[in-house]
């Protein structure tokens, strides 16, 4: 993840506090988002940002996860995400979102 | 996880799904959006 995006969660993290903040992802790479979901809860993998070795614990989400797109408003789901959702691979998202750090089962 | 009352940092992917959207999502599940960013990776 780009060191000038771990400075801004460091610095909404400072702001806000981690309990109420939500990291929601939307890359369909799985490297991308194993390294995205790893950077806000374990540290910077690559050890280059700010956020490497420090452990924010955040919670993360992927905006294809059921869960996730059960609370979004149908129509704006649809307007915003309907279209990518029929060219992604949804199936293997939702798969890597399960063993996204912090899960549990 | 209720995205209800939450500050939510919406991380798009250029090839994925982009920040903007993911923002105007969350918004309408009662979320609110403090940071959008949509990430390129190559």
């Amino acid at each position: 993840m780009d060191p000038e995006n771990q400075d801004r969660i460091v610095g909404l993290v400072d702001q806000y506090g981690a309990d109420d903040l939500v990291v929601v992802l939307g890359a369909a790479d799985l490297e991308s988002l194993e390294v995205a979901a790893e950077t806000v809860t374990m540290g910077d993998p690559a050890y280059v940002g700010p956020l490497a070795g420090v452990q924010l614990g955040l919670p993360v989400v992927h905006i294809l996860e059921e869960d996730i797109k059960g609370q979004v408003d149908a129509g704006v789901y649809d307007e915003q995400v309907g279209l990518l959702e029929m060219t992604l691979d949804v199936e293997q998202v939702r798969e890597a979102a399960r063993t996204f750090p912090g899960r549990e089962g | 996880m209720k995205l209800d009352g939450k500050k939510v940092i919406a991380l798009g992917e250029r090839d994925g799904v982009p920040g903007p959207a993911i923002a105007e999502c969350v918004r309408s599940a009662g979320a609110e959006v403090v940071f959008v960013e949509t990430e390129c990776f190559v």
